[in-house]
């Protein structure tokens, strides 16, 4: 199996705050391989970019991973020491934020803030580094890459400045690119430029990318796996096509149905009534049941459990577990984490 | 003649930017922009940040004072002096829900607001029956008055600001991206809102937007616009169906399809290059630099809006 380079293990992710106990990520479990693109959706709140943040342990306080293990190539990243954190952060797991306005650091240059991470994690001096840096730019797409290093953020469009934080991103060739919601700030066809960047680029280093979004196209156009959360949960994962054509949880189902149609012709949206759980008064039974209009009594008392329900498909919805939707020889899915 | 609700001919809004200590260069955020919309209509506007789509909007309700053109309502000339009076008529509703709404205020007083400076009610008691009549009308709770904005989720405050938009009994709608800020499964309850206070009041709206998604399902006709210009207006379905103009066919084209086989089989035509900044604008069309089509006569001569069939309109030298 060394195919799997990443595996999440029944992670748990909190922040204490006065008012209780917020469970941003509640016993989650999946494995990322090499060469794939994983993709995670759900809305604000349910614990996507958390999940993100807890690989490379860069939670804002008071956050921190109360159980569970990550493990990237074999080795547990939440009992590292720091010192072996700092290795693996940007030289074998980097991340892209999603706003290219405020990630990076207004008073350095731009090709001071791209050698540092050069330098601090390959063997090059600064010429070097510069050339790298400048090979990154122009691999990204920058036109005259040796100008903008000389600039500074603020005198960069989104689009450049995106394209700044991705070549970041990659001038390590990271074994896993983490890109947190990286075209939510973008305009469409500049969003459309960047995940062709990203494809090919993944293509030519042989990188593993986990791709956090809540836009269900560009999950679409990206994925080969998918995993839906809601409220620090998992509630269905499998391949792109059985998460699109056969959803079997509640959720992504009303997720798929509230999305506008580019059809001709005007269709009524359903959307998911109700407003998103608290995170601080989380129901004892599945968290979604407050807004499912099928839950039944056990929804509200007790969390169903992931069953298999096709083959690379896995779902936690009480309703298949009611009409007997299970999928035997699943030992065999990729999924299973 | 049939008259428009809403009649916008050659509007214009320039800003003036420093570009240097005694310099000025003019951002023309909007140049040129005609359109109509009638009674219970939705017109759609679309276009990517910077475009002036936000500007079109404010302009109408003179938040900016135009820099030159017309805006006419009810055949009315809309100025400086009257616009009082057409605030009772038009109203609009925010992109930014955390932003828009002001966190001292009870939402109460904040739907309440448009009612005292139009003083439209004769007693405290009517003026909380209005009120709590026009928080039911959004599908909020007449016990929320008393709450203050940040009690509320993204959704529940746009509902507000719809709420308090409606206190005039408008009859017309400025929509300024009302949705973008929210999450996918609010986001189809915001926009049924929209569609059901449509058929129930008789609104017309103008519905302003990045995502086209969004802009086709609200809209009967939809307006595209680049660099402070329109380039295509048509119906809704023309839109998806046939554009002309090769950036509304990009524009179509890079938008993410939420469907796995379709967004892999699909024929992308990827835009190169990024928009250019408006205060230094190509000559001629404003398109033609990352056209794959343009012809000599782009560089030379702007195109102005171009009937290629019944209802559908382009700017373009070589639609396609």
């Amino acid at each position: 199996m060394s195919q799997t380079l990443l595996q999440v293990k029944d992670l748990h992710t909190i922040f204490p705050i006065e008012s209780g106990e917020v469970r941003a990520v509640n016993g989650i479990n999946f494995s990322l391989d090499r060469g794939k693109v994983l993709g995670i959706v759900g809305e604000s709140g349910s614990g996507k970019s958390v999940t993100a943040y807890s690989i490379l342990r860069i939670l804002d306080n008071p956050g921190k991973i109360s159980q569970g293990e990550i493990l990237f190539e074999e080795e547990d990243i939440v009992r590292m020491p720091p010192g072996r954190i700092r290795q693996i952060r940007g030289d074998k797991i980097s991340i892209i934020f999603q706003d290219p306005m405020t990630s990076l650091n207004p008073v350095f240059t731009v090709g001071n803030q791209l050698t540092e991470a050069i330098r601090l994690h390959t063997r090059r001096n600064r010429r070097q580094a510069r050339e790298r840096a400048l090979e990154m730019l122009r691999l990204v797409g920058v036109n005259e890459p040796a100008k903008r290093l000389k600039q500074y953020p603020h005198q960069l469009s989104g689009g450049m400045r995106q394209r700044v934080m991705i070549a970041m991103a990659m001038a390590c060739e990271p074994d896993i690119l983490i890109a947190d919601e990286p075209t939510t700030a973008l305009d469409v066809t500049i969003q459309a430029q960047i995940l062709e960047l990203m494809l090919e680029l993944k293509d030519k280093l042989g990188m593993s990318i986990i791709m956090i979004t809540h836009d269900l196209g560009v999950i679409a156009e990206m994925c080969d796996e998918i995993i839906v959360m809601y409220a620090g949960r998992i509630c269905e994962r499998g391949t792109a096509e059985e998460i699109f054509y056969n959803p079997r949880h509640e959720y992504t189902k009303g997720l798929l149905r509230s999305i506008p149609k580019i059809t001709v012709g005007h269709e009524k949206l359903t959307p998911i009534g109700g407003s998103p759980v608290d995170l601080l008064n989380m129901p004892s039974g599945c968290a979604f049941s407050a807004r499912c209009d099928q839950a039944m009594k056990v929804c509200l008392t007790q969390q169903p459990e992931e069953i298999w329900v096709a083959k690379d498909h896995l779902a936690s919805c009480w309703l298949n577990i009611r009409d007997g939707v299970r999928y035997e020889a699943g030992e065999g899915g990729g999924t299973n984490g | 003649m049939a008259e428009h609700l809403l009649e916008v001919k050659g509007l214009k809004q320039h800003f003036p930017i420093k570009t240097g200590f005694f310099q000025k260069t003019m951002l023309k955020a909007v140049d040129g922009v005609s359109f109509t919309i009638d009674q219970g209509e939705t017109l759609g506007l679309v276009g990517e940040s910077g475009c002036g789509k936000t500007t079109v909007g404010r302009s109408i309700l003179r938040l900016y004072t135009p820099t030159a053109g017309s805006v006419k309502y009810k055949g009315e000339e809309i100025d400086d002096h009257n616009i009082q009076r057409f605030r009772r008529e038009m109203q609009v509703v925010f992109q930014d829900p955390y932003s828009s709404l002001n966190p001292r205020m009870t939402v109460g007083d904040i739907v309440g607001e448009p009612l005292d400076i139009h003083k439209l009610y004769k007693n405290d008691k009517e003026r909380e029956e209005k009120v709590a009549h026009l928080l039911q009308l959004v599908g909020l709770n007449a016990d929320h008055k008393r709450r203050y904005a940040h009690e509320f989720s993204g959704g529940q405050r746009q509902r507000i600001g719809i709420a308090r938009a409606l206190a005039v009994n408008p009859e017309f709608i400025v929509c300024d991206e009302p949705v973008s800020a929210l999450d996918v499964s609010i986001q189809a309850q915001i926009i049924n809102t929209f569609e059901e206070l449509q058929e129930k009041l008789g609104l017309a709206y103008l519905f302003i937007a990045h995502d086209l998604h969004v802009v086709h399902h609200m809209s009967r006709r939809v307006a595209v616009m680049y660099l402070g210009k329109i380039v295509e207006m048509a119906p809704a379905d023309e839109i998806i169906s046939g554009p002309r103009h090769p950036y509304t066919q990009s524009l179509m084209s890079a938008i993410p399809i939420p469907d796995p086989i379709k967004a892999r089989d699909r024929h992308r035509v990827v835009l190169e290059g990024e928009v250019p900044s408006p205060l230094n604008l190509p000559s001629g069309c404003s398109f033609r630099t990352r056209c794959r089509y343009a012809i000599e006569r782009c560089e030379i001569e702007t195109p102005e809006l171009m009937e290629t069939s019944p209802g559908h309109e382009a700017a373009c030298w070589n639609p396609q």
